[in-house]
């Protein structure tokens, strides 16, 4: 079976040429265009949340004082917050928009393998979106279940959207599932397949290797979301009990029989641990990537980093049930299960350690990029700091469903992938439009979102170990609660008043600086990877021009000693690479 | 759950393995004349079979938590085993047939001619089996819709339901592939299009039979 | 630069806020000490962690910012370093997951001594059930569940019958006795949690779930649901009584068993003792319960016979009007008072059963579509009509007084009414009532109560 790759790609790209301006800009079968469709979306819905976030904490902060607010938006708002976060905006950021714009300009590749599956993927997901923004204006409103859906609440009396506002969620969620195989499908077989030539995969940007991973598991565990999706529409709509029990709502009997709601729960955990790594991973290679460049030093311990992205992949299939350990399951699965998770810190402690070691012996440049590396570093140690309470089934007793999750969670997979996310979009910002950013702004809006974030966070943990619990509308009066825990609860709203306020500084800058922002060079940090190699700043359709490029090398020769340049592009043969004395290029200037 | 795990637990296991051993002992940091060499293809196979091949890797893992979601359930105390209806054999004998049709067209497909005879004889062949035993499939529904077993029955009925439903609509999206290459054959397109797409097909049916014959054997041991 | 001083203020701010934070564990009142054993070993295991690599990352950061001339260091991976860290980190989470697990070990071994009690979830409310003499308990089952039979039981099962059911959101625990909650749902999950016993557990329909714990300390301890369980998942609180054994039991012998309430249902009234004992009440409420505005009494007739009997025995037993501003309350507490015994109270509920429904004349007008969107909270509990829901302990509003329920309504809001421990029903309300931001947008949901 001999089929020639690289003269059958080169081959099926000058058929479709984009003309129009709607096969350029909106049917677009390019990764870049789709990737900012993607990437585009994903942060307009994102902003969404985002103010629904800021809504819950109005209330929370101060209780009863907006009319807007009362119990059942509350749930709604609670639901329709953590859903889009999770799966609407950082899924689909890091895999459809980071994935689609970096996977092929890093691999050396033209585009995608399958360009028009890829835009179908784009636009079902747009789909989704519409069906999931539909359910806040059907009868009934959105579901307020919470983002994690149990049954029987979901479905039953006592809880807003169980009509047509859970389906509607459920049906978001499929299409959504659709779109991700689509894209899924794409970035493997891109990754495995259309590399360019001498690209093997240990000479690949850990960028690309956390996405990979990354869509392995969302291919892997996305079906169990289907799973259980298909699942409660047919509890809810022709009158199964997968997963609803005998019960009474509001005073009367329902028809189900003995379904198992822990069912639900192992479903949906195993497609929900792994999600919290679908987010990590890609979140760990691109700011390793960023670290590397701006610390003009290789990342340290490549291999190391590798693996441990592989581990975590494999070992974030067995710790799902850490989420139950009050489920009420066997509660001697706790033991395998708090044994598994703690495992899983030894692989990520190291990833930690090698960022920081990037660092040592560098010769750092603290742009805006990276500075958001650095408070990713942080707020990361911190929020794996604090998984170690949680997943530690003993701990897990009195801080489970506690304010504690709450921040812990935020933490480690909300502020550490979303300043993972500010930083790449920082950094490859002028690759993307050609344009420089605003470093003034970029660096207020580091510093308003970093302390802002840990400001929001760190005093939550303590709410957390006083007890306070999570998803309550108002905590009214306990015996256990001092008076100064509702301080800090409208201090921590404030706090995160001005946090997303400060994001308006982010689309300011975005605004301006592709208006009028300085003509961004080309390779303007002095990085090694292909991306950043092309012949035109942003890349044009088909990325490379002429010839694709034939790498030498791996994506990290920073300061390579004896070399006149602190860096060595991977498309530099060993014969051709300058010699000289050493300059130290600084690209400030 | 156990049966999600040992798949997952294979999966994972094999690409890891294979992955490591893309990696191990590697230092990518020394120059390297030899990998300078490689073609950026780590598998000597098409896109479109690395893509299905991901593909199957996804459904098994749907219908390996299906089959984890009918063994946890089973415990409660509501479950009444299913009589499975009988015209469930036949159909697992059309589709068994209707993979060995497959199997004999690419076998011809390698061999002779586009817009051969044969070819599309077995094509035929395939596609009307499989055809029967959708129909086979629908006619089961049938039988226990007449005997009072509908979906809200219990959750052993529920769960025929579904299985037969999830794999149908595998095999719908199989027989529009079927369709698209019994047209390009009668385009007379290029050979390797045609070969490509049936060679996928038979992978693709093989994987279906499978997949049937797995969840139909779980439902009649149980 | 300023991100390193940043980083080193932030570790230094975390350390000091962690010394000085008020919020912290509640003090321990069960036999889980060996919990807060593990939390501290692990926070000194990751406080160390913290501390050093920030400050590591810092120090790195101040020494190798970059400088004209300053080259980085080529330097692509240091086997020794990676497994010493590897070794380090490992020895570090075996000491944090070892006592983890020892601890959890006797969580899951429930001590064969220990005293079986029943905790019943619904939305939004606790009940319990108690074995009785016998030490078990009778069968259950949801499909049993009524109006009448709130638990569930089967009423034929003889074991069943010396169980005590205890229809409150308060529960007694003896001191120093090591007890085992058997933990049902009748609707959806819930999760009973004490913040000073430590230990918590979900409540799943369709199953029995468990958890064991010994009280430590006298006191009144807060019961909170912590597993959303819907709108007014907040609101519903319990409390869990730490008493002396001896007090223990006397608040046991205070309860009927099963077989004593199934005597008692069986009670008639007698109408001629029902009528002279109302005539007190027809004073202020009318010969028919009509009510009657000048006199600041509501309509009764038509009102639920449990939520009847549910007032006045809060009037009875001071929970309700004591507060020092419900000055109707404070009125109509000496008048309960003239219900001596459960017979009385039998025959006056009976009697204004008797008494013909005819709605109350409506006094109150508002934007009634305003107040139509406000009520859609309100019907998760009272019903769409406002019909109310006995099994969600909400009464009817529908043709009952509307100046009475705006007073209520005030009265919640405020604390007037609700505040009193043991009133945890009227708790729930003002959870509910304080959404109400002014009185414009009580005077509208009253107009809206109105039209049904």
């Amino acid at each position: 079976m001999s089929y020639v790759a690289l003269v059958d790609r080169d081959h099926e790209q000058d058929h479709h040429d984009p003309d129009t301006f709607l096969t350029k800009y909106v049917w677009s079968q390019d990764h870049k265009v789709i990737a900012i469709q993607y990437g585009g979306l994903a942060i307009l819905v994102g902003v969404v949340a985002l103010v629904l976030s800021v809504l819950m904490r109005l209330q929370l902060g101060f209780p009863n004082e907006f009319a807007l607010i009362n119990p059942e938006s509350y749930y709604q708002f609670v639901t329709m917050h953590g859903m889009i976060m999770v799966v609407y905006l950082l899924t689909a950021l890091f895999l459809g928009g980071f994935g689609n714009y970096l996977i092929p300009l890093m691999c050396g590749s033209r585009d995608m393998v399958f360009p028009f599956l890829n835009m179908l993927s784009v636009w079902v997901y747009f789909l989704s979106v519409i069906i999931l923004i539909a359910s806040f204006f059907v009868p009934g409103g959105a579901t307020g279940a919470g983002w994690t859906l149990y049954p029987p609440q979901s479905l039953s009396g006592g809880t807003p959207g169980t009509d047509m506002g859970i389906i509607l969620m459920l049906v978001s969620l499929g299409v959504f599932i659709v779109a991700a195989t689509m894209g899924g499908l794409n970035y493997v077989t891109t990754v495995l397949q259309y590399r360019c030539k001498g690209m093997t995969l240990m000479r690949l940007p850990l960028s690309v290797w956390g996405i990979f991973t990354a869509t392995i598991l969302a291919l892997l565990a996305f079906p169990a979301l289907l799973v259980s999706a298909i699942m409660m529409i047919l509890d809810h709509s022709v009158g199964t009990s997968f997963f609803m029990p005998a019960m009474i709502s509001e005073g009367q009997q329902l028809s189900y029989n003995d379904g198992s709601p822990i069912l639900f729960q192992h479903l949906f955990w195993f497609f929900g641990h792994p999600e919290v790594y679908i987010v990590a991973l890609p979140a760990f290679g691109l700011v390793s990537d960023v670290l590397a460049t701006h610390a003009r030093k290789n990342i340290f311990g490549y291999r190391m980093m590798v693996w441990a992205i592989l581990a975590i992949g494999g070992l974030s299939f067995i710790v799902w049930a850490h989420h139950m350990y009050v489920s009420g399951m066997n509660p001697y699965f706790g033991f395998f299960f708090a044994t598994t998770t703690l495992i899983i810190a030894v692989p990520t402690a190291l990833k930690v350690y090698n960022w920081v070691l990037t660092l040592w012996q560098g010769n750092i440049h603290l742009r805006v990029p990276m500075l958001f590396a650095i408070g990713f570093i942080f707020t990361f140690i911190h929020g794996g700091l604090t998984g170690l309470f949680l997943g530690n089934v003993t701990i897990d007793l009195p801080l489970s469903d506690t304010y504690f999750v709450v921040a812990h969670f935020h933490m480690v997979m909300g502020v550490s992938p979303v300043l993972v996310v500010f930083a790449s979009i920082y950094h490859w910002f002028p690759l993307m439009s050609g344009k420089m950013f605003n470093e003034t702004l970029g660096k207020w809006h580091f510093w308003l979102t970093f302390l802002g974030a840990y400001a929001v966070y760190l005093p939550m943990h303590y709410l957390g170990f006083q007890g306070v619990p999570r998803r309550y509308f108002s905590l009214g009066t306990t015996d256990f609660l001092p008076e100064s825990a509702h301080t800090l609860n409208a201090s921590i709203t404030i706090s995160a008043i001005i946090l997303a306020l400060a994001q308006l500084l982010f689309f300011i800058n975005i605004f301006i600086s592709l208006r009028n922002g300085k003509k961004a060079k080309p390779n303007c940090w002095g990085a090694t990877s292909l991306e950043w190699l092309t012949p035109d700043t942003p890349p044009k359709h088909g990325n490379w021009g002429h010839d694709l490029p034939e790498v030498h090398r791996w994506a990290y020769d920073y300061s390579v000693p004896g070399q006149s340049q602190d860096f060595t592009p991977q498309t530099v043969p060993a014969s051709e690479v300058p010699v000289g004395r050493d300059h130290g290029v600084d690209h400030d200037t | 759950m156990t049966i999600t795990l040992i798949f997952l637990a294979c999966i994972m296991a094999t690409v890891i393995f294979w992955l490591l051993r893309q990696t191990f002992n590697i230092q990518p940091w020394v120059s390297d004349e030899v990998a300078d060499e490689v073609t950026g293809m780590s598998l000597d196979l098409k896109p479109q079979a690395i893509a299905l091949t991901t593909f199957m890797a996804v459904a098994t893992s749907l219908f390996a938590l299906f089959a984890s979601a009918y063994s946890l359930r089973m415990e409660m105390p509501d479950w009444r085993p299913l009589n499975e209806p009988m015209i469930l054999w036949i159909n697992s004998f059309f589709l068994v047939l209707a993979s060995i049709a497959y199997q004999w067209s690419r076998a011809k497909v390698a061999s002779t001619d586009i817009g051969s005879k044969k070819l599309v004889i077995g094509l035929g062949i395939a596609g009307v089996f499989s055809i029967l035993f959708i129909f086979g499939q629908l006619s089961a529904w049938q039988e226990l819709n007449s005997k009072g077993l509908y979906v809200s029955s219990n959750p052993a009925v529920a769960f025929f339901y579904v299985f037969t439903a999830m794999h149908g609509i595998h095999l719908l999206g199989g027989l529009y592939v079927w369709a698209r290459s019994l047209a390009k054959i009668y385009q007379n397109q290029d050979l390797r299009i045609v070969r490509t797409s049936v060679e996928l097909c038979t992978i693709y049916w093989h994987f279906m039979l499978l997949v049937w014959l797995l969840l139909f054997g779980l439902m009649i041991a149980t | 630069m300023p991100i390193a001083i940043a980083l080193i203020l932030l570790v230094v701010g975390s350390v000091i806020f962690h010394l000085v934070s008020p919020w912290w564990f509640t003090p321990l009142a069960s036999n889980w000490g060996a919990i807060d054993d593990t939390i501290d070993l692990t926070f000194w295991v990751t406080g160390f962690v913290f501390v050093a690599v920030n400050l590591f990352m810092a120090y790195a950061v101040i020494k190798y910012r970059t400088e004209p001339g300053k080259k980085a260091k080529y330097d692509p991976e240091n086997h020794k370093l990676e497994k010493w860290l590897t070794i380090f980190t490992s020895i570090g989470i075996v000491a944090m997951l070892a006592p983890g697990l020892l601890v959890w070990g006797r969580f899951v071994d429930v001590p064969e001594n220990a005293m079986q009690v029943e905790v019943l979830a619904q939305q939004w409310h606790w009940s319990y059930r108690l074995p009785g003499e016998d030490g078990e308990f009778g069968n259950v089952s949801a499909k049993l569940i009524t109006d009448e039979n709130p638990f569930g039981m089967d009423y034929d099962d003889p074991v069943g019958q010396d169980d005590i059911l205890i229809s409150s959101p308060e529960l007694h625990l003896p001191l120093n006795v090591p007890v085992n909650l058997n933990l049902r749902a009748k609707d959806v999950l819930h999760n009973f949690t004490v913040a000073e016993f430590r230990v918590k557990m979900d409540m799943v329909p369709g199953m029995v779930t468990s958890l064991w714990f010994t009280p430590t300390k006298l006191g009144r301890y807060d019961l909170l649901c912590e597993e959303l369980c819907g709108i007014a998942h907040h609101a519903m609180r319990g409390a869990v009584i730490v008493d002396e054994v001896q007090d223990f039991e006397n608040w046991v012998a205070s309860h009927p068993t099963l077989n004593d309430t199934q005597v008692r249902m069986a009670y008639d009234a007698d109408p001629g003792a029902a009528a002279s004992q109302y005539a007190v009440c027809a004073a202020c409420h009318g010969q028919q319960g009509e009510g009657m505005v000048v006199l600041n009494a509501p309509k009764i007739s038509g009102q639920s016979e449990w939520y009847l009997r549910k007032q006045l025995e809060n009037y009875k037993n001071g929970v309700r009007g004591t507060h020092k501003d419900d000055v109707y309350g404070q009125q109509m507490a000496p008048m309960s008072m003239t219900l001596f015994n459960d017979e009385a109270m039998d025959n006056v509920i009976s009697h204004i059963q008797s008494f013909p429904d005819n709605p109350a004349p409506k006094s109150i007008t508002g934007d009634i579509e305003k107040g139509k969107e406000t009520y859609a909270v309100c019907a998760y509990c009272h019903g769409q009509q406002g019909e109310g829901i006995k099994a969600m302990n909400a009464p009817r509003m529908s043709g009952m007084t509307d100046w009475y329920l705006e007073r209520q309504l005030q009265n919640f809001k405020k604390g007037i009414r609700g505040q009193h421990p043991e009133d945890y029903y009227g708790k729930q309300m003002g959870f509910m009532a304080r959404i109400l931001q002014d009185d414009k947008k009580i005077r509208d949901l009253v107009a809206y109560m109105n039209t049904f």
